[in-house]
């Protein structure tokens, strides 16, 4: 068994040599995106759309993803395949909990990093040591972790002020941040109701006001991945050890070290996840993290391994998550703006020449579209579903543009490159 | 080509009970390490073993544990990994539930009541099994992720299902469907001394452990599974349709993955409620990966694992956290996969050796140092 699994159904189609969009592209769609988002909120009237709570909500919630995300993006670009990543971040958010209630949370940071490395040392030994399958290794580490920290919920956290047998005393969270002299006149601004000014206003406010130093260390270790990732020596070593590791070894990379640095990173990224996840709900509470570090790796695949769009995928779950907390007008729009996504995906993939898929798209997208007409909300126990929805359909309908490492799961043995 | 020589023999089951020695091990040291005396917590679990109902619920868990491990090997013969059998199993028991507790089948004989409420659940587990199927087939994604999103959709899926089809449990804050009247029922075998019962679906589980047997060791379509995992660029030399053998073993592996519930939504719960356990998905892969995919060895693995469950229990009683057996689990998973890498390096390395002997090609060490 490989983690990499059979090759059915994965047409390698020839690189056709494309056009790379430039960053002045980049903005516009963003900028036609938030047009469509204020296009539909005033449409529906659902405000919460764009409010600057929903942004703030939305971020606070993507960071814990993103940070799984990228342990992921660290782990398979050099080869490894990290679905253990939830139990990692399990691991993390105990470590919060135990360090967070007695010295703070900075100490609640150190702790959740320090035990997901150890999970991902776990992950380390035994797929790159011993070659035991990846997929495996990470069920494994799924088992072992969530039974390891409510174990020792049960020995530490029983008998403290304020715990109990499945969860931590109160963690104080760390402090907020807000650039100064932004608030008001953006929150003015967000009420007047105009076209894509008041939406504007609504991201900027939720981006610029009370930021927790957590979202803000998040978002410079994204920035980080980047520039060590793919502007360093180490980085180009890194991905060579996921792209040839054959290749790398002949010139002289030590493939198992930078295997282990991955890795290990990755367990790093999941802790910091699961202990940014604990601070910010100011306590350790078991399955806390509810599946996160999937959807962390479903982000990054989203985001076709690369930390820009892995950023995209979490904040979209981070807003899915966001809007259902915030109330059912919002989530209904969700299904106009998800019929809306699928018909423009529907016209681009008939431009490119897939008929097939176009056709699929835009039918789902005619389905979405029938559903939020004819109905006048949607049953919240669905609305979790949203991102794993949306998952399964960019996976479905546009996974050819996907690209992952090319030596990605493959169990790696030195000197037995064919 | 399979002898039975002793050391075949020995080298099989070395790689389960070295991880199961080592689990013991790890999980003794961090008993001491917490302060627990390993002797009082092993005592305190082989007593409550020892009890008729301990016995009992063990292979009753044993029984779940065995579909779910059947319903993943399926998938890993052929190198595909059903990480959803978890969806499935909600999903389809959830819907038999509703179908078998539905007002209007009250008056259908037991029998066709019986076999109509599995055949719903096989139905649904292969049908949620099949989208990560078709999106295999069609396009090239990963099996892994598409289950595990669909996991997921299943969890809240069932939610809102659950909503639609509940009816208040009397005296608790659960809801679940419509209790199956008498007629739907399967009734258990008794035990002296037991206040439960056995599953009586536990003739089922036999049954799809012998189909299993079968089917991938006797006919076509398990010899052209084999194949397929073992290489699937020489499988399609030899004319097998990976998508057809694709399509088809992950639509078995959802109607296994279907099965899961029966016995317990038709032995005793007789409703699907929100307590139905989760994560019997991930106990199967377990299962699956220490019993080696082998019908036999996964029953002896299920048991295991069902003994340590239900002797678990009485631990919290006696003052030590019951996640100690949690740990273990993990790391008998964890040890094993890496205890069969090391027999089965250490037995290519026999094996060229052997080879070279034979053919007097391996220089012995005087040769090399003269």
């Amino acid at each position: 068994m490989t983690a990499s699994g059979l090759a059915v159904g994965v047409e390698t189609i020839p690189d056709r040599p494309r056009r790379k969009l430039g960053r002045r592209w980049y903005l516009l769609i963003a900028l036609a995106g938030i047009s469509v988002l204020s296009i539909v909120r005033i449409i529906t009237g659902a405000d919460d759309l764009t409010s600057s709570g929903t942004v703030g909500a939305a971020l606070t919630a993507a960071v814990p993803i993103a940070m799984a995300g990228l342990g992921g993006l660290w782990a398979e670009r050099a080869g490894v395949v990290n679905i253990g990543l939830e139990g990692m971040m399990v691991l993390g958010a105990w470590g919060a909990g135990f360090a967070g209630y007695q010295w703070g949370p900075w100490a609640a940071v150190v702790f959740g990093l320090t035990l997901g490395a150890l999970g991902g040392l776990l992950h380390a030994i035994a797929t790159v040591t011993f070659g035991v399958d990846h997929i495996i290794s990470g069920v494994a580490v799924n088992l072992l972790a969530p039974g390891a920290a409510l174990f020792l919920s049960k020995q530490y956290f029983s008998n403290s002020p304020g715990g109990g047998q499945k969860q931590s005393p109160p963690i104080t969270d760390a402090p907020h941040v807000s650039i100064p002299g932004l608030s008001s006149p953006l929150d003015t601004l967000e009420h007047k109701d105009w076209f894509l000014v008041s939406d504007l206003a609504g991201l900027l406010r939720g981006l610029t006001v009370d930021v927790s130093m957590l979202s803000i260390i998040a978002v410079l270790l994204l920035v980080g991945t980047l520039l060590v990732l793919w502007r360093t020596p180490f980085g180009l070593r890194l991905r060579s050890c996921g792209e040839a590791p054959v290749a790398a070894e002949s010139l002289g990379v030590n493939v198992y070290k930078y295997k282990y640095y991955a890795v290990i990173g990755s367990g790093v990224f999941a802790g910091l996840g699961g202990a940014f996840l604990a601070i910010s709900s100011s306590q350790f509470r078991d399955g806390q993290t509810g599946g996160r570090g999937f959807i962390g790796l479903a982000a990054m695949i989203f985001g076709n391994w690369r930390p820009g769009g892995l950023a995209a995928g979490a904040g979209l779950f981070g807003y899915t998550d966001a809007l259902q907390l915030r109330g059912s007008g919002a989530v209904h729009a969700l299904l106009l703006l998800l019929a809306i996504a699928l018909l423009v995906l529907a016209v681009v993939q008939f431009m490119a020449k897939r008929p097939i898929v176009a056709g699929v798209a835009a039918v789902l997208g005619l389905a979405f579209g029938w559903w939020y007409f004819t109905s006048d909300g949607l049953p919240p126990e669905l609305v979790g579903s949203a991102p794993y929805v949306v998952t399964l359909l960019v996976l479905g309908l546009a996974a050819q543009r996907l690209r992952m490492p090319k030596a990605d799961g493959r169990i790696y043995r030195r000197g037995e490159g064919a | 080509m399979k002898r039975l020589t002793p050391r075949a023999v020995l080298l099989g089951i070395a790689a389960p009970v070295g991880a199961l020695i080592f689990a013991a091990i790890v999980s003794v040291v961090i008993l001491i390490v917490t302060g627990h005396s390993p002797a009082g917590t092993l005592e305190a679990m082989i007593n409550s073993a020892q009890r008729p109902r301990t016995l009992v619920n063990s292979v009753n868990s044993a029984t779940n544990y065995y579909l779910a491990a059947v319903a993943v090997a399926i998938g890993f013969r052929m190198n595909l990994f059903n990480i959803g059998v978890d969806g499935q199993y909600r999903i389809a028991a959830l819907l038999a539930a509703g179908f078998a507790g539905a007002t209007w089948i009250d008056g259908v004989p037991a029998p066709i009541r019986i076999v109509g409420t599995i055949m719903v659940a096989m139905l649904v587990g292969a049908a949620w099994a099949g989208l990560a199927a078709i999106l295999k087939v069609a396009r090239g994604v990963s099996e892994v992720i598409s289950t595990i999103m669909l996991n997921a959709i299943a969890t809240y899926l069932g939610q809102y299902l659950l909503l639609k089809l509940a009816v208040p449990v009397a005296g608790s804050n659960n809801i679940g469907t419509r209790p199956i009247t008498a007629g739907g029922q399967v009734p258990g075998f008794d035990y002296p001394g037991s206040t439960s019962k056995v599953y009586g679906l536990i003739i089922l589980a036999v049954l799809v452990g012998v189909a299993y047997w079968f089917i991938l060791s006797r006919t076509r379509f398990g010899f052209d599974l084999r194949a397929t995992g073992m290489s699937e660029s020489a499988a399609v030399a030899s004319g097998v349709n990976v998508k057809r053998m694709v399509l088809y073993s992950m639509l078995f592996s959802g109607a296994v993955a279907g099965l899961v519930g029966m016995p317990q939504l038709l032995g005793s719960s007789h409703s699907y409620s929100l307590d139905f356990p989760a994560g019997l998905g991930f106990i199967g892969i377990a299962v699956a990966l220490l019993g080696r995919n082998h019908p036999a060895g996964m029953a002896l693995a299920a048991l295991l694992w069902g003994v340590l469950d239900n002797s678990a229990n009485s631990l919290d009683v006696a003052g030590v956290p019951k996640e100690i057996v949690a740990i273990m689990q993990g790391v008998i998973v964890l040890s094993v996969v890496v205890a069969y890498e090391l027999v089965r390096r250490y037995r290519v390395r026999v094996e060229q050796h052997h080879v070279g002997r034979a053919l007097g090609t391996t220089r012995v060490p005087e040769e090399v140092s003269a």
